[in-house]
């Protein structure tokens, strides 16, 4: 087990180097910083001075490695565009999207997983089509153009929620949340809707798909055979079979809603992450480009380790096998 | 050999028809398949693959997968109909009346629970038990089933037992609320062959201690000769031929099961396939009029190809063959072939 967490996490770092390495080429490749920070009218001293100020003079691997060590310490230096530091600029936008990520992720989970359940097990009722043909409208509609209808009907025609913005909200320490006033919680609903939608249809069917192959294994059969009841078959026994996949996609899937937020944020004004790193690409801000990317590296390397662990959890085929492959290799 | 026959079988099969609708037409798998079980005995179920003697079994325990159905028929337990009852009704009934064994205990069990938990699920929906009564009782059936150090072996997952150990433990599973009834489809086939004649020997010691009367369906001719007190011989969805067990390994009277005797294999030896006579059985959208049979029976004459045949008594058993309606002779079939 241990040895299982300790690999992981090696693996983890390695991915994270990568990124920092694409991170770190984004500077040598994306724009001159010296001509961008110094403007149009500068002399060669200056240019000199800004070189070795930025330690552009000094071998490759040592910028890298300056570069990996800040970034450790969160350190991006200064956004070219509002010349602020580009940890603080994420920091503040950090809390609007993981709000919504999460909301629209739960969203996505506590609607999806119920009714790939209920169209798993009453195949043929008409509810279960309905679920199935608006899933499919769910998944092939872009997310922009859901959100634009979703602000056209609720917004502009019965004006019932904002089409903007994330309302009022209230300082945490340096964490901002609109959870707690009812603005704040009316601004979130569109957003959240926008963005969990596709995550939602595709929990459905996955649920559904899963449900179906458990449903059909011997050990439900058997389950039946028994004589248990259907709520403990279908429940306690097929239910909990499905979960492994579930899981899997779920937290694959919260990643991507955090990196997919960026539309939605788009549609929304929304002031989070995804909303600086368009601005940041249109200006070649590479700083917060290079900061963003290593950020959602970094919470994809975080929800991939958490299902691992949930994994074990779960199944307790691999808490056996893979502890025991891991004594040996450790 | 077989027990007295008590006043009212346990079990009762009448006329059982299992269909599929399907586009191109009903397909009719199981075809008017009568037999009785009673309490404590154990019948033997044969044929070849895809006879019908799954679906037979997977209907008396009210588990027919739709679209396939019981279209015609009644299904009696202790004289009570059970076919038709309703799906809480039927649930009742199953493990607590009538256990089930399946044939791949590999995939029996649920990987996710330990087998305690299975056990004492199963024991106490059946049961008024307390958790604790339960669980004790969950560890006495898997002594009794003679899994070594049952106290903590309980709290194993089905991963962690080989595959003739699971099978103990699913056998414990069908016996946990002391079913009359047990319907075994094939409990040793996906078994390796060294602990077949030790699951069949367990599970037949096991339903006579706890009264309980087997149904086995199996491909082994030597476990039936050595476990069964009855055996129905099936053929393409209809029995073709039932009786004591004596009687129909020694002297089979329906030519199918004359073929399917021909070459009896040594007890304990496994047999793969029952099919020593020619030619396969039909597929079951084309069962040809008549005698199912008769395409590949030695001695068919015309009347086979036209009528079915009734089942008819003949010495003990029963059997459906036109050689033995009527003023049919008794003799052995051999003895037909050579007129
Ligand atoms: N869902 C289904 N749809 C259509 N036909 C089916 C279905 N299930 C079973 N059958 C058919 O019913 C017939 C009887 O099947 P059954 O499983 O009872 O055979 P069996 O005697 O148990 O064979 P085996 O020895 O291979 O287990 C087979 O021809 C099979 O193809
Ligand atoms: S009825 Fe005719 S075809 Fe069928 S088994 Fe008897 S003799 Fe053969
Ligand atoms: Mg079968």
């Amino acid at each position: 087990m241990i040895a299982f967490i300790i690999q992981r996490l090696l693996q983890s770092i390695l991915v994270m180097v990568a990124v920092a390495f694409v991170a770190f080429s984004l500077f040598a490749y994306v724009g001159d910083p010296v001509a961008i920070m110094l403007g149009v009218d500068f002399n060669e001293t200056d240019k000199a001075r800004m070189i070795a100020e930025l330690g552009l003079d000094r071998p490759f691997y040592v910028q890298f490695a300056n570069f990996v060590g800040n970034a450790i310490q969160g350190n991006f230096g200064l956004s070219y565009r509002l010349a602020r530091p580009v940890d603080q600029l994420i920091f503040e936008r950090l809390p609007a999207t993981l709000e919504l990520s999460f909301l629209a992720a739960i969203l996505a989970l506590i609607v999806g997983v119920p009714m790939g359940v209920y169209t798993g097990l009453k195949r043929d009722s008409w509810l279960s089509r309905i679920f199935l043909t608006v899933s499919l409208i769910g998944v092939s509609l872009p997310t922009f153009l859901i959100g634009i209808l979703l602000i056209l009907v609720f917004s502009v025609m019965l004006n019932w929620l904002p089409s903007f913005g994330r309302g009022q909200v209230v300082p945490i320490g340096w964490w901002t949340t609109g959870l707690l006033t009812i603005s704040g919680l009316k601004a979130l609903i569109l957003p959240s809707i926008t963005l969990g939608l596709f995550q939602m249809t595709l929990i459905m069917r996955l649920v559904r798909s899963e449900m179906l192959e458990v449903l059909r294994t011997d050990y439900i059969k058997f389950a039946r055979a028994r004589g248990l009841t259907n709520r403990a078959v279908n429940f306690g026994h097929a239910l909990k079979n499905t979960l492994v996949p579930v899981i899997t996609i779920t937290g694959l899937q919260l990643g991507a809603i955090i990196a997919f937020a960026i539309s939605t944020e788009t549609v929304f004004q929304w002031p989070g992450m995804g909303q600086l790193f368009i601005q940041s690409v249109t200006f070649a801000d590479v700083p917060v480009m290079a900061a963003y990317l290593c950020l959602m590296a970094f919470f994809f390397v975080v929800i991939n380790l958490i299902v691992d662990l949930l994994y074990y959890a779960v199944d307790p085929r691999l808490r056996v096998d893979r502890g025991v492959a891991g004594g040996h290799a450790g | 050999m077989a027990p007295p026959r008590a006043n009212r079988p346990l079990l009762e099969v009448r006329d059982l028809r299992v269909e599929f609708p399907t586009r191109r037409g009903t397909l009719v798998a199981v075809d008017g398949v009568s037999f009785h079980i009673d309490p404590g005995e154990v019948l033997g179920v044969v044929g070849e693959s895809g006879a019908g003697k799954s679906l037979t079994g997977t209907a008396i325990i009210g588990l027919l997968e739709p679209p396939g159905r019981i279209a015609a028929g009644e299904i009696l337990l202790e004289g009570r109909r059970i076919d038709n009852l309703p799906y809480e009704a039927m649930r009742r009934i199953r493990g607590r009346e009538i256990g089930a064994v399946f044939q791949d205990p590999l995939t029996s069990l649920n990987p996710l629970y330990t087998i305690g938990r299975q056990l004492i699920e199963t024991v106490s929906t059946h049961l008024d038990l307390s958790p604790a009564e339960a669980r004790e009782r969950a560890i006495r059936l898997l002594q009794e089933v003679g899994i070594p150090g049952a106290e903590h072996r309980i709290d194993h997952y089905p991963h962690q037992f080989s595959g003739g150990m699971r099978q103990r433990v699913v056998i414990a599973l069908a016996l946990c609320a002391n079913p009359r009834l047990i319907v075994a489809d094939e409990p040793t086939t996906a078994l390796d062959v060294s602990i077949q004649a030790q699951i069949i020997s367990l599970l037949k010691r096991l339903c006579r201690e706890h009264g309980a009367a087997v149904m086995l369906v199996t491909h082994d001719m030597g476990v039936i000769a050595e476990t069964a007190d009855r055996v129905a011989v099936m053929y393409a969805g209809r029995i073709v031929e039932i009786g004591p067990v004596g009687d129909v390994i020694r002297e089979a009277r329906h030519p199918y099961t004359a073929g399917l005797m021909g070459s009896i294999p040594k007890i304990g030896r496994h047999e793969e396939r029952l099919a020593q006579i020619d030619g396969a059985m039909p597929r079951l959208n084309e069962i040809p009029r008549g005698c199912a049979f008769n395409p590949r029976c030695p001695q068919a004459f015309e009347r086979c190809r036209q009528e079915r045949p009734r089942p008819v008594a003949a010495g003990r058993s029963i059997v459906a063959c036109w050689l033995y309606d009527g003023a049919a002779p008794t003799r052995a079939t051999t003895e037909m072939a050579n007129e």
